[in-house]
């Protein structure tokens, strides 16, 4: 691989000792204490000194395995060295010819089971891995404060029009692709704000909205047009787009419907999914002076499930006043799926995980609100299809606590909007919809689609690198290279 | 976009609006609603289409004021706007011919009920209507029902209007003296409880329109979710329509009721800043 000479001499300016010596970079963080009182973000974000500290450690391997690790390829060793170089412009254009939304990605990635699983001191040198994701945090932030964001290079302005369905993170990475390109993009939304999951799922203290915002508005610096409250297949459907001149559809409609247990009286008040929850929250401003929308305030609240969702929706609960805020969660720490920082913070605010439980039933009072989860103890037996170890009911271990407000955060199935109004969509029995591999072409001619309505549940990087392969494949297919 | 274009009281605390929608309008059927928000700190609640003019690009919609939300789009006047209109949503009805339909409505029910039995009417069935509510200044649309009526019987309370009972009342005289192929049932959810109940002794095909609490009414946030013949369905997507024999809705009253004591409370405040100012 051929270096730049900048990149060769900053590579001798310290040997690989000195490098590896250097501990890895503790993220400044909110006090517990303190952040429970408001919405404030969690993490602080690193110094320009901890920065370039901490990428001094990255030892510019000659194959970068980080690479591999990252869903939309980003040159990671690349915007590394100019973070150690102290040029952090030139960082940030470095990661937006791969990825136009690292704001979102250094703080929502799990990198844990990503690039940095695939960090040379974590894979072979058994030391932890070099903090990719704080620093591609870093590089945003400082471009964003810097005032002068990098804008990408618009290809040759075609009036051809492509219309992107959902605003969220698979929507944004296609249209952004597709403006570079030079198409004329349309991003349709069916709520009354942008950013989709970005927006009512993740909280602000994980994700600020003024963040999105940014990055929505840098998509409209580029052309990108978006009409809020639109929702394809009943307001417009992709009939009328045709007819008003669309060449070709992106479909990034997101995970709609919420999974429940069916476990008997999972229907009383005060049991609602974690996007009901989140949504009232984050969305919709209920917890917020003068905001119309109501929500419960649980002294005992349990969330159902070990996800990212599931730790959002505790860690919510935890700020509203909870005083127990729980998780219960079928199988151990080990196989729980969310971000290993998100699982540290919540048992920092002092969240407690019941793990390797299961709720079998909810009692309620003369109301029918919920007051009592009856719960079940469980082991963990072989692994299963998904390759965790599969959780097994202990007998006779039936026990019950109680909890005024429960979330279920246990999955999304896709929305089924979409696929209901375009019939001749091929859908799987799961109703996510099929694609062909890499191209994310759907089986109806220039349809096609990624993120959430093809995983059925995926993270918000898996979505936004589906939209931008499916902006490549409809540049193939709409300029016929 | 948004605008209201008309407005009108139809009783007391129920107002009627016209709204610009161009898009809504030229899609919109019997049976769907569209989602409604006023300011940006507003709430998005679920509100029928009661009918529409695909020319003139508008929808009207019928609004019974009970707390912060309503009172907000109810105290709109012509020229302003509605922040956010989001729609049409849920399954249209299904329509068809099939001889005699019984339409049952009860108080601001009967806004979702007026197209429905507008539709039926067109397909070419006979129509027998059997209005409802407590008393006569609630209720509304009785001329409009009328016009596609074959026969229309008011039932009020205290007897104020029609005849002194309840919609039950009404509707079984009608099932004991003529056969009713299917019967249309939209109120109140006691209501249509026992609507429900009174079609079932008679075998007769019901449907009911269920008003549940909803947020984006595009099946995401599952608040909506009702017991449909044992079933899990949500109103927003699956509905908002029911087989009315199947629902559970003992369930849905509970629900129905889970926000009432925060709902009050904000609307108090509401009142009381609106004192203040």
């Amino acid at each position: 691989m051929i270096r730049d000479e900048w990149r060769k001499e900053l590579r001798k300016s310290m040997t690989a000792k000195e490098r590896m010596a250097i501990k890895r970079v503790v993220m400044p963080m909110e006090d517990p204490i303190e952040r429970l009182k408001g919405n404030t973000e969690v993490n602080k974000g690193l110094s320009v000194f901890e920065a370039v500290k901490e990428a001094q450690r990255c030892l510019d391997c000659a194959n970068p395995p980080c690479i591999q690790g990252c869903p939309v390829g980003v040159d990671i060793p690349t915007f590394i060295k100019y973070i150690e170089a102290g040029d952090f412009l030139k960082s940030a254009q470095v990661i937006k010819q791969s990825n136009l939304f690292p704001a979102i990605c250094g703080r929502v990635c799990p990198q844990e089971v990503q690039c940095e699983k695939n960090c040379i001191y974590f894979d072979k040198l058994n030391k932890e891995p070099v903090a990719i994701g704080y620093l591609e945090r870093f590089v945003a932030d400082y471009e964003r404060e810097s005032g002068t964001t990098y804008i990408p290079e618009i290809g040759k302005i075609s009036q051809v029009k492509v219309a992107v369905v959902g605003s969220g993170p698979a929507g944004i990475a296609a249209a952004g692709d597709l403006a570079r390109y030079g198409y004329q993009v349309s991003v349709y939304e069916a709520l009354h704000e942008l950013g989709g999951v970005l927006r009512y799922g993740i909280p602000e203290f994980r994700l600020p909205n003024h963040i999105i915002e940014f990055e929505i508005d840098n998509l409209k610096k580029i052309g990108v047009k978006f009409y809020t409250n639109i929702i394809i297949g009943k307001t417009l459907s992709h009939d009328d787009l045709k007819e008003s001149g669309y060449k070709a559809f992106f479909i990034g409609s997101g995970a709609g419907l919420p999974k429940f247990m069916n476990i008997p009286g999972e229907n009383h008040v005060g049991i609602m999914s974690a996007n009901e929850y989140l949504t009232r929250i984050n969305l919709m401003g209920a917890a917020k002076q003068d905001y119309d929308t109501p929500v419960f305030y649980g002294r005992n609240v349990a969330v159902i499930g070990g996800g990212n969702t599931a730790m959002d929706s505790v860690r919510t609960a935890k700020r509203l006043g909870a005083e127990r805020a729980m998780i219960i969660y079928r199988r151990s720490f080990n196989e729980m799926p969310a971000r290993k920082e998100e699982i540290k913070h919540a048992m920092e605010e002092g969240v407690e995980f019941l793990n390797l439980n299961e709720p079998v039933e909810y009692l309620a009072d003369e109301n029918g609100r919920v007051n009592r989860i009856k719960l079940r103890r469980m082991e963990l037996g072989e692994p299963d299809a998904s390759g965790r170890c599969r959780p097994v009911p202990l007998k006779d271990s039936e026990y019950s606590l109680q909890a005024d407000m429960v979330i279920v955060s246990i999955g999304v199935s896709p929305n089924p909007l979409i696929s209901m109004h375009m019939p001749e969509l091929k859908v799987t029995p799961s109703g996510t919809i099929e694609v062909c591999g890499e191209l994310m072409k759907a089986n109806v001619e220039g349809f096609y689609a990624g993120g959430d309505i093809v995983r059925g549940g995926a993270t918000v990087i898996a979505a936004m690198g589906d939209g931008r392969k499916a902006a490549f494949a409809i540049h193939r297919y709409l300029s016929g290279i | 976009m948004n605008k209201v274009i008309a407005k009108e009281n139809l009783g007391k605390n129920v107002v009627r609006f016209e709204i610009e929608a161009p898009l809504i309008s030229r899609k919109r059927q019997p049976g769907n609603f569209v989602i409604v928000k006023i300011g940006r700190k507003g709430e998005r609640i679920p509100l029928t289409i009661t009918g529409s003019d695909a020319e003139k690009g508008t929808i009207s919609l019928i609004v019974q004021i009970v707390g912060v939300s309503s009172h907000k789009i109810a105290s709109l006047k012509v020229g302003e706007t509605v922040t956010d209109v989001v729609g049409p949503l849920g399954r249209p009805t299904h329509i068809e011919k099939v001889g005699t339909v019984l339409c049952a409505g009860g108080g601001v029910g009967i806004a979702p009920l007026l197209p429905i039995a507008e539709a039926f009417h067109e397909a070419g069935n006979r129509i027998v209507t059997v209005l409802a509510a407590r008393t006569k200044e609630l209720v509304i649309l009785e001329k409009e029902m009328r016009a596609f009526s074959d026969e229309l019987l008011v039932m009020t309370d205290d007897g104020s209007q029609g005849m002194k009972g309840l919609i039950t009342e009404g509707m079984e005289q009608i099932i004991r003296r003529e056969t009713i192929h299917k019967a249309v049932t939209i109120g109140p959810a006691i209501m249509m409880k026992y609507t429900s109940l009174l079609t079932k002794k008679y075998n007769i095909p019901t449907i009911a329109s269920l008003n549940t609490i909803m947020i984006d009414g595009t099946g995401m946030c599952g608040a909506c979710r009702v017991t449909v013949a044992g079933q899990r369905k949500f109103a927003c997507i699956d509905g908002p329509e029911f087989n009315a024999h199947e629902v559970d809705f003992d369930e849905l009253l509970i629900r129905l009721a889970g926000y009432k004591k925060e709902e009050k409370y904000n609307y108090g405040e509401f009142l009381k800043g609106k004192v203040a100012n």
